[in-house]
């Protein structure tokens, strides 16, 4: 079984965002990136099937030369192939664009692919876009947000998370399948695959290579404002006995706040 | 047109499908166009009066038997063929597990910019422009859409509903073709969770605990002052999820659920930057911490410092009390 996960180097949960306000974008400097958390648990889903079936893991990032790190992180997870393509533009917030380059990448570099799996949101851009854009643009199925999957031959079952309980998917492959918290624990890397990693050449895909034309690279996105969120007010805080405070806790909101 | 995609579960158009359109309704007057509900299903013109009942000036239902059970694909070629057809500004989802599912599909088809998880939209020089949280609510992003139509999710319990209203208007059925082998995965269940819990996402409080509750036996003290709100729901840290003491979805912040209740319930819950992410837009936000450097005390309206196995079951009844009265 072929498997491809698609993996986004972002700002780790940590970080503190400052905003650069003529250009309306995030202060990347100073900021510590890794693999979006999400994204982990696609990684780790595919050595598991790996394990369990045979075949390859290939990993693809897009984005710039630093995103070569979490493809390291990934080999050094235990994935047999890595591959950048080389995407110089900063941060859209646009997934359209981004799966289109996958999508195209697929068709190109990936044919043969069995299983696409991704994260269920990359952790920054929070769009929760591109897998289902990408499965929509190769005419795929999709299970998203999915918290257990299982591939019996030529197809897939996966519980997927809705409002008050879950969804059984069956998916016909190849599909689309993106990863929520709860699918599995993603490893650590061993010491030994850290090392082989650090050795290996990561192979580049050029934009240009994908043959994708201006309208389908230009952003959909045009940004009008980036701000912080206001700065909720001081509150008020009460000590003391507990009977008293949870009395006036009540009556305050009630009578102040008003939500009871 | 703004249209709206109505979801619907157990035959019931959902509240946050009703919220986006009474968005839409709101938009649309500013831009001087109509507003529409579009219903997808095996037979659902049935629907149409709630739509209605919210300001639709009219209703689609896009119709075929292979639509009775929710695919993305399926409804996707639906909504596209709509799309095509009506040629709306705007097509708009509430951004459920549903919406969050389908809307990307639909977007992608039509080569649309989609604008997820908006908490504010506006209406400037005749154009729709979108505010929505980034990096988990540190930072909102406002943006317009290039493409035409726009898309968007709209976070439920968000936009407020609109006032009522009677009578109705045209419904147009539409059947829908799908070829056949065109939908390659299928909803085969549903599995319920305790159906008399709500989910943190559609709650109206959120009552939320953390290691300070040292165990799972004691979420029973919060499920307790949930019980005294009508559509309340138990969220938890990341740490009390990880320590096993309570199902994953309940985890509220940067890697669970992001929410905004009118009222938000922090208890025993110190307030890392990964929690705070997640709900830091609710309303009114209370902590109870015995620790007063506890950073949660930063983002909150109400505190009280004190020891929560003393102060949640005194809250609880004297909430009992007041609610009763
Ligand atoms: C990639 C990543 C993603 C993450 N995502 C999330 C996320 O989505 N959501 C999330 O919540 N966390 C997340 N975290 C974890 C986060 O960093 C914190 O570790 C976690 O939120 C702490 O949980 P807590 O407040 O329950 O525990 P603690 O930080 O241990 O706080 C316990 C609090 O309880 C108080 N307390 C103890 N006993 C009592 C008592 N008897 N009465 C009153 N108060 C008491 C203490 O004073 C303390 O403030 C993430 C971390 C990472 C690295
Ligand atoms: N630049 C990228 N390169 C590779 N995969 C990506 C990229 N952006 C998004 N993805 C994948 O799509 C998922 C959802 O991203 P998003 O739609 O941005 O929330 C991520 O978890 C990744 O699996």
């Amino acid at each position: 079984m072929n498997i491809l996960v698609c993996v986004k180097r972002v700002p780790d949960t940590e970080s503190r965002i400052r905003i650069r306000h003529e250009t309306k974008s995030i202060v990347e400097d100073g900021l510590n990136f890794v693999i979006s958390p999400y994204d982990e648990y696609a990684v780790e889903e595919a050595l598991k099937l790996r394990e369990a079936k045979g075949g390859m893991v290939r990993v693809v990032s897009v984005g710039k030369d630093e995103a070569v790190a979490v493809l390291r992180k990934c080999l050094a997870m235990g994935a047999d192939e890595v591959f950048l393509v080389k995407d110089n533009s900063p941060e859209t917030y646009d997934g359209l664009r981004t799966a289109r380059i996958i999508a195209r990448a697929v068709e190109r570099k990936f044919a043969g692919t069995d299983l696409l799996l991704f994260g269920k949101q990359s952790v920054g851009a929070d769009n929760s876009q591109v897998p289902a854009m990408v499965a929509e643009l190769l005419g795929l199925p999709q299970a998203t947000v999915v918290t257990k999957l299982e591939v019996e031959g030529a197809s897939a079952t996966a519980l997927r998370e809705i409002e008050g309980g879950m969804e059984r998917v069956v998916l016909s492959l190849p599909a689309v399948v993106t990863a929520q918290k709860g699918l599995n624990e993603p490893r650590y890397e061993t010491l030994k695959g850290i090392m082989a990693a650090k050795k290996k050449d990561i192979p580049v895909v050029k934009l240009e290579e994908l043959g994708l034309g201006p309208d389908e690279l230009a952003s959909q996105v045009e940004v009008t404002g980036l701000d912080v969120p206001a700065q909720r007010q001081a509150g008020k805080i009460l000590r003391g006995d507990p009977a008293e405070t949870a009395r006036e806790l009540v009556r305050l909101l009630r009578d102040e706040a008003k939500v009871i | 047109m703004i249209a709206v995609f109505m979801e619907t579960r157990d035959g019931k158009i959902k509240k946050s499908s009703l919220e986006a359109l009474s968005e839409a309704k709101r938009r649309a007057g500013e831009m001087g166009v109509e507003t529409a509900a579009v219903l997808v299903g095996g037979a659902v013109a049935d629907l149409a009066p709630a739509a209605f009942g919210r300001g639709a000036a009219r209703v689609f239902a896009l119709e075929n038997p292979v639509l009775a059970d929710y695919s993305s694909q399926g409804y996707a070629l639906a909504l596209a063929e709509f799309v095509g057809e009506a040629k709306p500004a705007a097509l708009f989802f509430a951004a459920t597990a549903m919406g969050r599912d389908l809307a990307p599909r639909v977007a992608a088809r039509l080569g649309a910019g989609l604008a997820s998880d908006c908490v504010k939209i506006a209406v400037k020089a005749g154009a729709l422009e979108f505010t929505r949280p980034i990096y988990a609510g540190k930072a909102y992003l406002s943006f317009t859409l290039r493409s035409t139509p726009k898309l968007a999710t709209l976070r439920p319990n968000t936009f407020p509903l609109g006032e009522a209203v009677s009578g109705g208007g045209e419904v147009v059925r539409k059947s829908v073709s799908i070829p056949d082998g065109a939908v390659k995965g299928r909803v085969v269940g549903v599995i319920k969770e305790d159906s008399a819990e709500v989910d943190v996402t559609e709650a109206d409080v959120i009552v939320s605990g953390g290691r300070g509750l040292k165990g799972p036996e004691n979420f029973a003290l919060l499920r307790d002052l949930a019980a005294v709100f009508p559509r309340a729901a138990v969220g938890a840290s990341r740490s009390a999820v990880d320590s096993g003491w309570i199902g994953h979805q309940h985890q509220v912040g940067q890697t669970g659920k992001t929410v905004s209740p009118n009222l938000y319930v922090a208890v025993g819950i110190s307030g890392a930057i990964q929690h705070l992410a997640g709900m830091s837009s609710s309303k009114v936000i209370v902590a109870v911490n015995k620790d007063a450097e506890a950073p949660i005390f930063k983002v909150a309206d109400y505190g009280i410092v004190g020891d929560l196995f003393e102060v949640v079951p005194r809250l609880r009844d004297e909430l009992k009390k007041v609610l009763a009265e």
